[in-house]
């Protein structure tokens, strides 16, 4: 199975997130204006700054051409990741619930995090185990996950919920310490930690590997069903 | 014409940039300020003001979390303030 992972102007950690995907499937590089989604079989919106993060972060990728095919993609069923500023281009897009707002604290974070995952029945959280703690970086100034309490409540009965900060560890004053949330339809996922920086010993983790091996497997199985 | 478009966090959202305004202010000897807010300013020409609303919902704002107001050069309103309705 392919991985196409977007590439905007601005963006800068789609080439990890591409070693990251090739550990356990192919992947390939996807041109922002370029609407061709060239056959892949999931997608990463990756981290970074894309368009400078002008006006709002995520605010404008929103309307890059391929967008409009990511959205076209995901109201298929297809999967879609996205990573840091691809999961605040996600809500922007209106193809994950809420929104990303400055940090509490206003400083840039970059530091390892546990993170627990609430739901491993999903395509994305498959290849982990409900409760178990994984060990991956955050890197943001704009990660405070934010969405109004009703919205919070639902995301919470319907499992929507997949990673939370582990208690104590919420670095950005995220609502309800959610580090990743689902759409209603169960396939596309976005998280503010780095799952693509933790896929090496070198680096201290290869918790990372897991979501990557997640979405590989849900796609070769879907393929053979 | 020019117009102005008025974006502000919206109101029960932890607005950690105000806040840290609120607190340097007294630090500077400027006693008596509270709720401060930062928010941004979009200045434009618009040939079709009563397009403004929409450009808001669909890009100046993010209706969800902030709430905007729309004048005219001098001040006046030009169109209903928006945003989504209060959070819970």
């Amino acid at each position: 199975m392919t991985f196409g992972i977007l590439r905007f102007p601005g963006s800068c950690d789609e080439v990890d997130a591409q070693l990251a995907a090739a550990r356990v499937g192919d992947a390939r590089l996807l041109w922002h204006a370029d609407p061709d989604l060239h056959g892949v079989d999931a997608v990463i919106v990756p981290g970074g700054f894309s368009y400078g993060d002008y006006l709002r972060v995520g605010a404008i990728a929103r309307f890059a051409p391929v967008m409009e095919s990511v959205a076209e993609f995901a109201a298929g069923g297809g999967l879609v990741l996205g990573i840091c500023n691809g999961f605040q281009v996600l809500c922007e897009a209106g193809l994950l619930p809420g929104a990303l707002l400055p940090n509490d604290g206003l400083r840039f974070l970059c530091r390892q995090v546990e993170l627990e995952v609430v739901n491993a029945e999903t395509p994305f959280t498959r290849a982990c185990a409900a409760g178990r703690r994984l060990s991956i970086p955050v890197k943001h100034t704009t990660g405070r996950y934010w969405a109004p309490d009703a919205t919070l409540d639902e995301l919470e009965a319907d499992g929507q919920v997949l990673l939370r900060y582990a208690p104590g560890q919420n670095p950005n004053g995220s609502a309800r310490d959610i580090a990743g949330v689902m759409n209603a339809g169960g396939n596309v996922f976005g998280l503010m930690p780095h799952p693509e920086h933790a896929v090496d010993p070198l680096t201290g983790s290869v918790d990372g590997l897991r979501i990557f091996q997640s979405i590989h497997d849900d796609v070769v199985q879907r393929v053979r069903v | 014409m020019r117009a102005r478009v008025l974006i502000r966090p919206k109101a029960g959202i932890l607005d950690p940039q105000g806040q840290t305004v609120e607190r340097a202010l007294p630090a500077l000897g400027f006693t008596g300020v509270a709720n401060v807010h930062v928010g941004r300013l979009v200045e434009l020409d618009v040939e079709d003001p009563a397009r403004l609303p929409e450009m808001c919902e669909r890009l100046l704002a993010n209706p969800l979390i902030e709430d905007y107001e729309i004048l005219a050069e001098d001040g006046h309103p030009l169109a209903a303030a928006g945003g989504a309705a209060a959070p819970a």
